[in-house]
């Protein structure tokens, strides 16, 4: 392994969320769920949240770290990260950020963070109520093609057309994770069994999804600590190290009004690759995935993409026995995800995948050893991210 | 020029860019012309609307009309209205057309007709002028050819 990587040189040190809400249901600001979902996973680290001195953070969160820094009196804030680019893209990359920053010494322990009420700063599931609309969007909200659902339906839509996939694969996505979430008190929809039957009699969003093909939107706030793999040694838990971390876009994929060359995709085709090559691993190395699911024809094309299993096998490999801990091939979402456990833009995969790691998770895998997160699908830029024990 | 439009009115309006970059596009839909951008310098074509040729780099891009004939790239049919002015519309059909002779590039537009026929990907369509009564403005919609 090269010398010029971030491999095992760091790791997630401890990790917590708020409760989470249905959107609209936090009794308290979204500045303060932050607050307390970063102090509770310095406690978890065994550090004084005065001692967090890099900050790194991901779609625009509006919960900035001079504020934060402020409001906790921090004693230095040595980094002050956003990751640029819309959706959950940046859950992982906001972590491979703050590797970066350890391996070259700017800071000492870097939270990654995501705060995120929607039911007090305005619903992601809604087009703008604006009277007029110019640049980019104006070759598409005029039509009607206005939320995240109907820009990605698209995309899914050619990809499944290219391989002849039906609906199947999107089910067992969708109930992978609320099959999940039942294990998990944490989730949203535990304690909201989804069967075969749930799903294929729920609406229509916009073909080719169905209500459970979306993701919920959510209130609440997660947090995570990282630091170097020295430091991580002397602290509270067992370190979850990362072995690779990687972000980007493919070709044009953010050319305007749907021209991305390559359409029918997460957009983790050159990501997946440097992240295999960091790692030195390959898929069939992968113990455990959580993959984004902002709608689950993108989890589909994310699997496809990180090589689990080839465009044309996606019917036979996409089942939700594969999908499930203990009889599964690939356990998938674990806690329930986006899907059922919390809409916290992703930040609860990485919190799961580390609980994997430490044994501690709800729906936890036997000798799980490398654990992966896939964030962010067919939005630029996305992220990935393996995390791997002693 | 139809007398009504597929959708209610009430959806943002599209207004040019305060930049500039697509105030041709917007005033040839008024004309009733399709227009996408073409590099002065190479001839390649490329659309959204951008201030560069992706292939060339070069900064002179001019405007070149098309026919207006496509081909149906990928489409949806829309289920759940997520604005107001959307709740007595649906469902409503959105199609991603390539335009074989401008380059392949894609437009995205609504497909008249009755919503619930079957859509082929690969089919053909062509170009309808809407022009949004209260508004001024106009958009390129698709029927099938």
């Amino acid at each position: 392994m090269s010398e010029n990587t971030i491999s095992r040189k760091v790791a997630i040190s401890g990790i917590a969320e708020t409760a989470y809400y249905k959107r609209g249901a936090a009794d308290r600001s979204e500045f303060q769920l932050t607050l307390e979902a970063i102090i509770a996973a310095a406690d978890d680290a065994g550090i004084d949240v005065r001692d967090i001195d890099g900050f790194c953070s991901y779609s625009n969160d509006r919960n900035d770290p001079p504020r934060i820094a402020s409001a906790l009196g921090s004693k230095d804030l040595s980094l002050s990260n956003m990751f640029w680019g819309g959706g959950g893209g940046g859950g992982s990359g906001a972590v491979a950020n703050a590797c970066a920053a350890l391996v070259a010494g700017y800071c000492k322990y870097v939270v990654v963070y995501r705060g995120l009420a929607q039911g007090q700063f305005g619903r992601f599931g809604q087009g703008s109520q604006a009277k007029f609309v110019s640049g980019g969007p104006a070759f598409t909200q005029p039509y009607g093609l206005m939320s995240p659902a109907q820009t990605f339906a698209m995309r899914v839509r050619r990809f499944m057309h290219d391989h002849h996939i039906g609906h199947e694969p999107l089910r067992a996505i969708s109930m992978a994770s609320y099959y999940h979430a039942q294990f998990n008190p944490r989730a949203v929809m535990h304690g909201r069994p989804l069967s075969e039957e749930d799903y294929d009699n729920s609406r229509w969003i916009v073909e080719p999804f169905r209500l459970f093909d979306c993701c919920m939107e959510n209130d609440g706030a997660a947090a995570v600590i990282v630091t170097t793999a020295e430091r991580a040694r002397d602290l509270k838990q067992k370190p979850a190290y990362v072995l690779a971390a990687s972000q980007g876009s493919d070709y044009r994929q953010a050319a305007g009004a749907h021209n991305a060359p390559d359409y029918g995709t997460s957009n983790f085709k050159t990501v997946a690759a440097r992240l295999y090559g960091q790692a030195g691993i390959t898929p069939r190395d992968v113990d455990i995935c959580q993959s984004y699911e902002n709608f689950t024809g993108g989890v589909m094309m994310s699997l496809v993409e990180h090589g689990f299993c080839a465009p044309d096998e996606v019917e036979d490999f996409m089942t939700l026995e594969n999908f499930k801990v203990g009889s599964g091939k690939l356990p998938l979402n674990t806690s329930g995800g986006n899907l059922a456990e919390c809409y916290m833009h992703g930040l609860e995969l990485i919190t799961e995948a580390v609980r994997q790691l430490r044994g501690t998770s709800t729906a936890q895998v036997s000798d799980a050893r490398i654990s992966m997160v896939c964030s962010g699908p067919m939005v630029q830029p996305v992220s990935s991210l393996i995390l791997c024990k002693e | 020029m139809t007398a009504t439009t597929y959708l209610p009115a009430g959806l943002p309006v599209p207004a040019a860019a305060g930049d500039g970059l697509d105030t041709e596009y917007w005033e040839a839909t008024k004309r009733h012309e399709l227009v996408v951008q073409r590099c002065k310098a190479c001839q390649g074509f490329q659309w959204g609307p951008e201030w560069i040729c992706y292939q060339c780099h070069s900064f002179d891009l001019g405007w070149h009309r098309v026919s207006g004939r496509g081909v149906i790239y990928s489409w949806e049919r829309i289920w759940h209205p997520v604005h107001p002015a959307l709740r007595e519309a649906c469902p409503y059909m959105v199609v991603l057309v390539e335009l074989p002779d401008a380059g392949n590039v894609r437009m995205v537009g609504n497909l008249l007709g009755d919503p619930m026929d079957d859509v082929v990907i690969g089919s053909p369509v062509e170009a309808v002028f809407e022009d949004q009564p209260d508004d001024g403005v106009t958009l390129v919609q698709w029927r099938r050819a």
